[in-house]
C-alpha cells in the first residue's frame, strides 16, 4: 500500500465517523453512533447529536488510529465533512479537523458529504468510472447526480421535493409500530411480506423529471392502515412493509436507470444509508443488468455515514492536486452538491 | 511554559498566548455566527506573530461556558483536538469567572456576571467583592436574578431595563483566562475538566401517538386532540 495517509472526519448527522485511508486503501473506519439516544424521539434531535459528537470525537479518532496501527503524526492530510448536514453537528467535526490540521501542519480538505458517499466506492471497487450517475439516498437526502468527474464537476439531476427516502422509511416504521430508524426493520419485515399485496402510489413516477416525492406515499400508507384499523381488521405488517418498500425502490431505480440511459452513461453508483437496503440493491442490480448499466454499491457498512468516505474523497482531491481549504472554511448546513471542496 | 488560552462561550472569539508570566499576544473578534471560522485561523496567526509553532505549546486553557451550545462546542472541539494532537494538557475555566476576575477590582462589592443564553434568558453567576463566586452558574430570565447589582457581561446591554448597572467587561478576555489558569497551575490548584457547561437539557420531546390522516368515522369534533 502506498500513497498519502488521509484522516477523514464525519459529523453531519448522528454518526461520529473517523476513517483512515492510504491512497485508495481503507485502513480503519471507526464509527460512534448516537442513534440509540434519538430512538425514543422518533427522529434525530440535533442538539443531542451535537453533544454526542463532542464526547465521541477523541475516543473515535483514537480507535481509528489504533485500528490502522498508525499515529496521528503519520497523517498527511485531514478531510472533514463541511456540509450539508446539521449545523451544530458539522461544527464539531470541522473544528476538530481544523485543530488537527493546525497542530500537525497538514493540509485540510473541507468536503461535501454527498460527494463523499460517492467517493467511498473507490475503496471497494477501484477508481470511479467517468462519467457516472450517482443515486444518493439516506434519511436526509434523495438525489440523482450526473458525475462527469467527482473532483471537477457534479451536476444535480433531481432530488426529493419533500421527504427523503429514509425519512419515509422512518415515518412508515412508526405507523407500523417498528423502531427508529425505520430502514432496517422495514427491510427485515418485508422479507416475509408480499410486495404486490397493496398498490401504493409511486410519486412523480412518469413526470419526466428526475425528482422524487415520498410524502404522498407515506400518507397513503397511513390511510390504508387507518382504514384497516377502523374496520377492526388486522394490519399485515409484512405486506405493508414489502409493498411500501417496493414503491420506494421502484421509483428510485426506475429514475436512476432513466438518468443513465438519457445521458448515455454506462455506470450507476448508489450510496447513502438507504443503499444498505436489500431490496434496493436487488432491484437496482436487476434493472441495471437489463439496461446494460454497470451498477456499483459499497457494502452496507460504507453506505451509512462514516469517516472512511470523507477520507476517500480527501485522498482523491489530494491525489488530483486540488488546493486545500483554508482554516477559515465554514461549515455549511446547506452546502450545494456542486461544491465538492470548500475553498 | 507556553499556554494557549481561548474562549468561545460568548459572541467573542478570544485567544491569547501566555508564557506563565505575561500575555505574549492576544486577539478578540466579536462575531457570534462565525466562531468556527475564526478560532483556528486566529490561533495560527497569533503563533505566527510571536514566531512560534503549535508544537511549542505546552498547555491549553479553554473557557467551558456556560454559553450558547454551538459556539461553546467550537472552542471545546478545537481544544480537545489540539490537546490530543500535541499531547498536552487541556484545562477548563468557567467563562463567567474570567469576566468576574476582570470586573472585581472596580466593583468593590457583590456583583453579577450575566451573558446571553438566548431565549430571553441569561447565563449568570454572583460574585463577592474579591471576585470569588458565591452563587451559580445558572440560567434564567433576567428578572429572576438578584436585583440591582452591578453586572458584567453582555446581560445589561441586552436587558438594560431589568439588569445592571453595567460594569466590567462585556466579553471575556483570553489574556485574563490565561493568567488565571497559569496561576492555578503554578499553585497546583485543580482547574475544571474541559467539558461544556450546558446548564440546559437538549430540547427534545417524545412524540405523542401517531396523528391520523383520515377523519374519525363519527361526526364528533376532534378539536383538542393531540
Amino acid at each position: 500500500m502506498s500513497g498519502p495517509l488521509v484522516l477523514g472526519i464525519e459529523t453531519s448527522c448522528d454518526e461520529t465517523g473517523v476513517g483512515l485511508v492510504r491512497g485508495q486503501d481503507l485502513l480503519a473506519d471507526a464509527v460512534a453512533s448516537s442513534v440509540a439516544e434519538h430512538a425514543r424521539f422518533g427522529g434525530i434531535v440535533p442538539e443531542v447529536a451535537s453533544r454526542a459528537h463532542l464526547e465521541a470525537m477523541q475516543p473515535t479518532v483514537q480507535r481509528a488510529l489504533d485500528g490502522a496501527g498508525v499515529r496521528l503524526r503519520d497523517v498527511d492530510a485531514i478531510a472533514v465533512t463541511a456540509g450539508p448536514g446539521l449545523a451544530g453537528a458539522l461544527q464539531v467535526g470541522v473544528c476538530a479537523a481544523k485543530a488537527y490540521s493546525l497542530a500537525l501542519g497538514k493540509p485540510l480538505y473541507a468536503v461535501n458529504h454527498l460527494a463523499a458517499h460517492i467517493a467511498v466506492d473507490q475503496l471497494e471497487h477501484g477508481p470511479l468510472p467517468r462519467p457516472a450517475v450517482a443515486l444518493l439516498v439516506s434519511g436526509g437526502h434523495s438525489s440523482l447526480l450526473l458525475v462527469p468527474d467527482l473532483a471537477g464537476e457534479v451536476v444535480p439531476l433531481g432530488q426529493t421535493i419533500d421527504d427523503a427516502a429514509g425519512e419515509a422509511y422512518d415515518k412508515v416504521a412508526r405507523l407500523l409500530g417498528l423502531p427508529f430508524p425505520g430502514g432496517p426493520p422495514i427491510d427485515a419485515a418485508a422479507v416475509s411480506g408480499n410486495a404486490a399485496a397493496i398498490s401504493f402510489p409511486r410519486g412523480k413516477y412518469r413526470d419526466g423529471s428526475y425528482d422524487f416525492s415520498f410524502s404522498g406515499l407515506k400518507t397513503s400508507v397511513a390511510r390504508w392502515i387507518e382504514a384497516r384499523q377502523r374496520s377492526g381488521e388486522h394490519v399485515p405488517v409484512a405486506d405493508v412493509a414489502a409493498s411500501f418498500q417496493e414503491a420506494v425502490v421502484d421509483v428510485l431505480t426506475r429514475k436512476a436507470v432513466d438518468a443513465c440511459r438519457d445521458h448515455g452513461v454506462g455506470h450507476l453508483i448508489i450510496g447513502g444509508g438507504v443503499a444498505a437496503n436489500s431490496r434496493l440493491r436487488a432491484l437496482a442490480a436487476e434493472r441495471c443488468a437489463a439496461a446494460g448499466v454497470a451498477v456499483r454499491v459499497p457494502r452496507p457498512g460504507l453506505c451509512t455515514d462514516n469517516g472512511a468516505m470523507v477520507a476517500a474523497l480527501g485522498a482523491e482531491l489530494l491525489a488530483r492536486g486540488m488546493p486545500p481549504s483554508p482554516l477559515t472554511a465554514p461549515a455549511d448546513s446547506s452546502l450545494p452538491v456542486t461544491s465538492v471542496l470548500v475553498g | 511554559m507556553l499556554m494557549l488560552a481561548f474562549d468561545t462561550a460568548t459572541p467573542a472569539v478570544a485567544v491569547a498566548l501566555h508564557d506563565g508570566r505575561a500575555v505574549l499576544a492576544e486577539a478578540t473578534t466579536v462575531d457570534a455566527r462565525r466562531q468556527g471560522e475564526i478560532l483556528a485561523a486566529t490561533i495560527a496567526s497569533l503563533l505566527a506573530r510571536v514566531g512560534l509553532r503549535p508544537a511549542d505549546l505546552s498547555v491549553i486553557a479553554v473557557g467551558v461556558g456556560p454559553g450558547p451550545y454551538t459556539s461553546l462546542r467550537a472552542g471545546l472541539a478545537t481544544a480537545h483536538a489540539l490537546g490530543g494532537a500535541l499531547d498536552i494538557g487541556v484545562h477548563g475555566v468557567c467563562t463567567l469567572d474570567v469576566m468576574a476576575r476582570e470586573a472585581a477590582p472596580a466593583c468593590g462589592r457583590d456583583f453579577l456576571v450575566a451573558t446571553d443564553a438566548r431565549r430571553r434568558e441569561v447565563y449568570w453567576a454572583r460574585y463577592g467583592p474579591g471576585g470569588e463566586r458565591a452563587e451559580g452558574p445558572g440560567v434564567g430570565p433576567p428578572a429572576s436574578l438578584p436585583a440591582s447589582l452591578p453586572t458584567a457581561g453582555e446581560g445589561p446591554w441586552l436587558y438594560p431595563d431589568t439588569m445592571g448597572p453595567a460594569t466590567g467587561p462585556r466579553y471575556p478576555s483570553a489574556g485574563v483566562l490565561a493568567a488565571m489558569a497559569a496561576e492555578a497551575i503554578g499553585r497546583r490548584v485543580p482547574l475544571l475538566p474541559p467539558n461544556p457547561l450546558y446548564l440546559r437539557r437538549p430540547d427534545a420531546r417524545v412524540p405523542g401517538p401517531v396523528k391520523r390522516v383520515t377523519p374519525e368515522p363519527t361526526a364528533a369534533p376532534v378539536a383538542g386532540r393531540e
